[in-house]
């Protein structure tokens, strides 16, 4: 006996076991995330009032970047189509522009990482806080350069919204004998950015994993289309389910970590 | 969703070659659920026995406290050094002991013998169906398994050992302590999680997809239902705990403080973080999970139940829709009722009255389940073999272990009862002489199909009443220790809680409650005495039990025992086809006193 309904479906459900079984997992990774959404709200609702951050992210490039995937969700379903109407060109074509377009994601996303990498909070001995991208550090040299500004309240830096930061950065020179703290925009400056980091890095190690299963699709696994096109149709849906499900997060993420 | 007759699609090109298959890809790296499941298993059999053996020596530290141990002590203190010097267990070893005992037992013992050992052995079998629907998926499963097993194993020998926070793991003391045993049971759930979530999309995906043509849903035998509400709990309650790990590994790793507060001081200093965390958040994604966890390790014992009741009282399960409808409800209501593990946390009065409602009602579906195998006992001529003692037994057991539940599920008498030994006692028999019971019982009744040989049915009952006398020697003067008011977690045992004590203070622990330590750990030892008829049973019936006969040694109705023993790849000579229910036992005007789900009218 060999395992029925691999690729032809079951007449009671209407579905082939992988689509059933992709479903199955989808739901599990919406808990996956539901649960990460939700610390979200419980570590937002618990801070205190002023110190959680909004207007740290840059929008226009989130923007972009939603524009980028949702472009890539479209060419999804097209190098699908593609393969239902039996246009195996086409189909290399329209998957090649995913591939592309999860790549520009991955690579926007990683500028965004090393933007606030490179951005320091600065506490001075004498109670200011200098705020800024670094722009010299040389252990050598006894200053320490940011392209930023200086505050006297820590809350000043918190609510880009409501307390605007200045347009025009300044160069400024900080000489290490009055460091007393210096602290990069990593994951453990805050817990806004600790669930930034998070989020998206789990949804950006989703986005690789999905392109490397499609690039395989596009690349060695397409030989599949010469002796058995159904499956081949049908494993190209079901990596489009789950690129549709990594598209739907970063709808979800934009909003909530860039917007609100 | 009827699933009318219909032919099994034919096989095409692509099916695999049925070509002599050496050792490597029979026994290792198999993609047949049977051969998955013996692995499983083997694996998980392994993984109790030495859980049982931390718990032993924990309960020597108990009982003895500041004593070297006997027999282990000189290894421990080869294996261990500084924390079990000269043989006696440190309070960080038996932290250490503890904590991955209950991890251990939970996830790499019970969930991977009750869910996917049986499971992946009898689930397809039951359905009639020649596999389950992704065997490569279920081989990543079992090696995921494995890996998360050997990196828990693995961290025993670390310095600084494994972790010490309890299965439980709160934050922020398990992110804390300086030691990286805590970093290895993070990776290591990881990997057992990962392997969970493969098991549970195949478990479901098989079952909707694969039941054999006429097996529609309300012919399934109940092991299949409570597998698939199994495979539910853990599809929807495990990512949750993932998302939870991930965020205490940034904890750990990335000095986040997901869930480490503004202020927080560690040793009297303040700690280098920049806290806003929550502790409470931590606890509450464990317990998202944890609780439907508990649901996972009792489920399929109540279906392997289910089938030897039926089996052996020669009659239909009573009961059987609302049985199944049962298990639905107990799936569902397992999500909503996770804060009663809580309630003294300071949540709040309204959120611990809704936790107390939901968790009163999901008694309802489980009282109906053990009532339905209480009854299906009435007027059977009953068979008392072994694994219907040990069926026999799990009923008040189980029954024990439930009821007591109902005094912590409501947080006015949890107050009192909360962290202490009856929460142990309590658990432990749903979990030990309750599900384990339902297990070895599952392994006599089974065993004949894997291997075509019975096991011993002597020392089957020796093992049988040795363990059912021993369970309860430990477990039930656990009761009076905690509403005396002692404590879990005590590496001492409560030695110097105890003697605390000031005169006329009300609180001490009297000596009689102390002296029970030691009657327990007799017992234990025991109860470890008496798995060893089994253990011997189990390897030597396989080549030298009695043989089995036929197929179907039990008489039994359901699809497993219809095929040849021990199945071969792709299990059924023809495809086969299912006419009537799972338990058409001694149906009047019928020839034998089994009908068979496959045997047309």
């Amino acid at each position: 006996m060999d395992i029925p309904y691999t690729v032809e479906p079951r007449p009671d459900t209407g579905l082939y076991n992988a689509k059933v079984g992709i479903w199955l997992f989808l739901a599990s990774e919406v808990m996956l995330f539901g649960a990460l959404f939700s610390s979200y709200i419980l570590l937002r609702v618990g801070a205190p009032e002023g110190y959680w951050p909004r207007g740290w992210l840059n929008v226009p490039i989130g923007t972009v970047n939603t524009l980028v995937l949702i472009t890539s969700s479209i060419t999804t379903v097209m190098a699908w189509a593609s393969c239902k109407m039996n246009q195996f060109g086409r189909f290399k074509v329209f998957h090649a522009a995913t591939l592309l377009l999860a790549l520009t994601f991955v690579c926007i996303k990683s500028y965004e990482y090393h933007d606030k990498f490179t951005h320091y909070e600065i506490t001075l001995r004498d109670g200011r806080i200098a705020d800024g991208h670094l722009v010299a550090n040389d252990p050598k040299a006894d200053h320490v350069v940011i392209s930023g500004r200086y505050v006297q309240d820590r809350k000043d830096l918190f609510d880009l919204e409501v307390r605007p930061a200045p347009r025009h950065h300044e160069e400024l020179s900080i000489p290490r004998s009055q460091i007393e703290k210096m602290e990069r925009y990593g994951p453990w400056h805050h817990t806004y950015l600790a669930i930034y980091f998070t989020l998206t890095g789990l949804h950006a190690l989703h986005v690789i994993g999905g392109a490397i299963v499609i690039g395989f699709l596009w690349g060695p696994g397409s030989k599949l289309w010469e002796t058995d096109p159904e499956r081949f149709t049908n494993r190209i849906e079901i990596s489009g389910l789950f690129w549709h499900f990594v598209d739907l997060v970063w709808i979800f993420l934009f909003p909530v970590l860039y917007l609100i | 969703m009827q699933a009318t007759a219909q032919a099994i699609p034919h096989s095409d090109v692509h099916a695999a070659p049925h070509e002599e298959a050496g050792f490597w890809s029979t026994y290792v790296f198999s993609t047949d659920h049977k051969v998955i499941g013996i692995q499983y298993g083997i694996t998980a059999l392994f993984f109790l026995l030495f859980g049982f053996s931390l718990m032993m020596i924990m309960r020597w530290q108990i009982a003895h406290p500041g004593e070297a141990v006997p027999v282990l002590g000189p290894l421990l203190a080869a294996l261990f050094g500084d924390v079990a010097a000269k043989g006696i267990v440190s309070p960080d070893l038996y932290n250490s002991f503890g904590a991955m005992h209950g991890t251990i037992m939970v996830f790499l013992g019970i969930v991977p013998l009750a869910f996917a050992a049986f499971g992946n052995y009898v689930v397809p079998l039951q359905i009639g169906a020649p596999d389950m629907a992704f065997p490569r998926v279920n081989m990543a499963s079992y090696q995921a398994y494995v890996v998360g097993g050997v990196i828990m194993f693995t961290s025993f020998f670390i310095p600084g050992g494994p972790a010490q926070a309890g299965w439980t793991s709160y934050s922020p003391l398990a992110t804390s302590i300086p030691t990286d045993g805590q970093t290895f049971w993070i990776i290591g759930m990881v990997f057992l999680i990962t392997s969970s979530l493969l098991g549970a999309v195949n478990f479901i995906a098989t079952i909707i997809q694969l039941r054999a043509p006429g097996l529609t849903w309300m012919r399934l035998p109940f092991f299949v239902w409570a597998q698939f509400v199994t495979a539910f709990l853990l599809l929807l309650a495990f990512p949750p705990l993932e998302a939870a790990a991930v965020m205490q590994l940034m904890d750990k790793v990335a000095h986040t403080s997901f869930f480490l507060p503004t202020g927080l001081a560690i040793g009297g200093n303040l700690a280098h973080v920049s806290g806003g965390g929550s502790p409470l958040l931590w606890q509450h994604l464990f317990w998202f999970l944890a609780h439907p966890e508990v649901y996972v390790l009792i489920l399929p014992a109540m279906g392997i139940v289910a089938e030897i009741i039926a089996n052996n009282t020669r009659k239909p399960i009573w009961g059987y829709k609302s049985l199944v409808y049962s298990v639905l409800t107990i799936g569902f209501l397992s999500f909503i009722v996770w804060a009663h593990h809580m309630y003294l946390t300071g949540m709040g009065i309204r959120i611990a009255t809704f936790f107390q409602t939901t968790t009163m009602i999901i008694s309802i579906p489980s009282v109906i389940v053990l009532t339905c195998m209480f009854i299906s006992l009435w007027g059977g001529s009953i068979r008392f073999n072994t694994p219907m003692l040990f069926v026999m037994a799990f009923l008040p057991m189980f029954g024990i272990g439930g009821l007591t539940g109902l005094p912590l599920g409501l947080s006015y008498s949890d107050i009192h009862l909360h962290d202490t030994y009856y929460v142990i006692a309590h658990f432990h028999y749903i979990v030990a002489p309750g599900t384990i019971f339902a297990l070895f019982a599952g392994i006599y009744y089974w065993f004949p199909k894997i291997t075509g040989r019975m096991m011993n049915e002597f020392w089957g009952r020796v093992h049988f009443w040795l363990s059912l006398i021993f369970m309860n020697l430990i477990f039930q003067p656990m009761f009076a220790q905690g509403m005396a008011g002692m404590l879990r977690r005590m590496a001492d045992g409560g030695a110097n809680y105890s003697q605390a004590r000031v005169e006329n203070a009300v609180g001490g622990l009297s000596a009689g409650i102390m002296r029970l330590h030691t009657y327990i750990l007799w017992a234990a030892v025991g109860l470890a005495l008496a798995q060893i008829p089994f253990i011997i049973n189990l390897f030597w019936s396989i080549h030298h039990g009695k043989p089995a006969g036929s197929d179907n040694p039990w008489e039994a109705t359901t699809l497993e025992w219809q095929t040849p023993t021990p199945p071969p790849h792709g299990n059924f000579l023809t495809p086969p086809e299912v006419h009537r229910g799972p338990y058409e036992y001694s149906v009047p005007g019928h020839a034998r006193d089994f009908t068979p789900q496959n045997q047309p009218d």
